[in-house]
């Protein structure tokens, strides 16, 4: 077994263990924090790798959580089908707002995005009858199999690491690698003969199913969704942690979002200014450490690789 | 209603406009400025004890203070950063949004407040057998007077000019000999100004509360992505629709009126990726 397998597999057996020892609160915290990493990874996809200003992915991780909640709460189909409708709806939005925006670059597009998924939020938010409006939908009758605290636990962290598999199987996949290529040069890629508009479209879908994916499992902890779930603050957020833990790295949306999730649990437990504090951290981080922890770490402890790349 | 709404949208829209177009600071903060400009023209009201000195007092002091912040935050942050991408700029106001939002509430509380206009601004007019209240008149005034004022500054005086051509160009007006960083101070200054001032003129209309600036930021954004970034007239413009999409909305729909609004800007960019005017990128 190669050496780099041991520090991902240890901390895979940690987190399974994890809920044997853990309090059921902090089981809670620690399936947030899976499921909102696989949220940043799977942002990260577009942002990071592939260069595109998805300001709204928020939107992708609400339609995935209401798609599952819809189907579980009124329709009568098995629950299988309930769990993955929320990932391929939020697919299919995400194609739909890809082909919209794809043409506009860098902050036109991220603005159509951004009012293109406000129109979503609104929508939402004003259809009482359909999606509870803005009290959300408590109380989602979730399957037998994970309604315990602690096979739903099981569950996210099961899907998380199969997704988490995925992209980055994706990431280093030659599809990847075109996505970078369009990343650093979009000119060059396409006088090369790559579809630059093909490729990004997918990299928008399949961030969009990963997000929608995040979404459900947030329907099997949580029990409920709300409309703040994808109100464009929240969007801003995941982009804060992509920021935080390493944009140019697969590990560090992880590692942020993990960060201000606990952050935000155990700060605002004491103060109740959590904003001021993420605010603070945020300015920090954007003036002294632009590459974010784990761009950072790699740089500082690998400075053989960080001169090559 | 609809009308005096869209003058606040577009007195602050053209700061973030300015800022925008010139800057290239896609400055999420904006929209905490004009809620400390709002609850500023409060403590200035509720100080000097209500009357029309208090309110044009206000009207003045309010703007200035938010314009100070402003050229705080130019100094003492943007000015080192202006070589980041956009992303990264987008991020640090959106900090900035957080940490503003967070003092507003230890500073002002989270009550709700309001201010009443100055005795000889209320009561209403017949216009067309509607009653419009004079604020609301006085409102539309101030719109086109801004808009006047801001295009001679931007295209008749020398800051002005120099202004635009840094947006197009700031390597090569500095080069010959330009101090563009104060260009650009200055400019930002303005800009903030420009949203404290929306703030301040909006408070006797609606209850002063926190969560202001975040349905505001947002529709200012869409306003000047619809209308060309950087272009005056491209915020009048963007926010006609964008306060007519809304109120069609309302009464048309009910439940579903401010979906009109972002449906509009669907539309628009859609059909004018770069907006509806020309913009200064």
């Amino acid at each position: 077994m190669k050496w780099k397998y041991v520090t991902p597999l240890l901390l895979l057996a940690a987190l399974a263990a994890a809920p044997q020892f853990l309090p059921r609160f902090h089981t809670y915290i620690l399936a947030i924090v899976l499921l909102t990493g696989l949220l940043a990874t799977s942002l990260n996809l577009a942002i990071g790798f592939g260069g595109i200003y998805q300001f709204h992915h928020a939107v992708f991780y609400g339609v995935g959580a209401y798609g599952t909640a819809l189907v579980l709460t009124r329709t009568q189909l098995p629950a299988p089908v309930g769990l993955m409708a929320g990932p391929v709806a939020a697919a299919a939005l995400s194609l739909v707002m890809g082909v919209i925006c794809v043409r506009l670059s860098k902050l036109y597009f991220g603005m159509l995005q951004i009012s293109l998924g406000s129109l979503v939020w609104a929508t939402v938010y004003r259809w009482y009858s359909f999606t509870g409006g803005d009290n959300g939908i408590p109380g989602v009758p979730v399957p037998g199999w994970i309604a315990s605290s602690e096979s739903a636990y099981y569950y996210t962290l099961a899907v998380t690491t199969l997704s988490m598999l995925a992209l980055y199987r994706i990431v280093g996949s030659p599809f990847g690698k075109v996505l970078q290529g369009i990343r650093d040069n979009p000119v060059r890629s396409d006088a090369i003969g790559i579809d630059v508009k093909a490729h990004k479209l997918t990299a928008l879908v399949i961030a969009g199913f990963f997000g929608g994916v995040a979404g459900s499992l947030f329907v099997v902890i949580d029990t409920s969704v709300f409309p703040d779930m994808m109100f464009w603050t929240y969007s801003l957020e995941v982009l804060i942690m992509c920021l935080l833990g390493g944009m140019y790295t697969f590990f560090g949306p992880l590692v942020g979002s993990s960060i201000l999730v606990l952050l935000r649990t155990y700060v605002s437990i004491h103060i109740p200014y959590w904003h001021l504090c993420l605010g603070i951290i945020l300015t920090l981080v954007i003036v002294f450490l632009p590459e974010g922890v784990l761009g950072y770490a790699a740089r500082r402890f690998r400075p053989k690789e960080g001169r090559l790349a | 209603m609809g009308l005096s709404r869209t003058t606040i949208l577009f007195i602050v829209s053209s700061g973030l406009s300015l800022i925008l177009g010139v800057l290239r600071i896609p400055n999420i903060a904006h929209g905490s400025l004009y809620m400390i400009g709002a609850f500023s023209a409060y403590s200035v009201i509720s100080f000097l004890g209500g009357g029309g000195f208090a309110f044009w007092a206000a009207m003045v002091v309010a703007p200035l203070i938010v314009a100070a912040i402003g050229f705080v935050m130019e100094r003492g942050f943007f000015s080192y950063l202006y070589e980041r991408e956009h992303l990264m700029l987008l991020l640090l106001t959106f900090s900035f949004a957080l940490i503003i939002g967070d003092l507003v509430k230890i500073l002002w509380g989270t009550e709700y407040r309001s201010i009443t206009a100055p005795g000889f601004m209320q009561g209403s007019a017949e216009v067309f057998g509607l009653p419009i209240p004079y604020y609301n008149l006085f409102l539309l005034l101030v719109g086109p007077v801004i808009a006047v004022f801001l295009w001679l500054v931007v295209n008749r005086t020398k800051i002005g000019k120099i202004s635009r051509a840094a947006a197009v160009d700031a390597e090569m007006v500095s080069a010959v000999g330009i101090n563009v960083g104060w260009v650009f101070a200055f400019t930002f200054v303005l800009g903030c100004f420009l949203a404290g001032l929306g703030g301040a003129l909006i408070a006797p209309m609606t209850s002063i509360s926190l969560g202001m600036d975040h349905s505001l930021i947002m529709e200012a954004f869409l306003i000047v992505i619809m209308g060309g970034l950087g272009n005056i007239w491209g915020a009048l413009l963007g926010s006609l629709i964008f306060g007519l999409a809304q109120s069609l909305g309302i009464l048309a729909w009910p439940q579903f009126g401010i979906v009109f609004p972002y449906l509009a800007v669907v539309v628009v960019l859609t059909f004018r990726p770069k907006g509806l005017l020309r913009s200064a990128w």
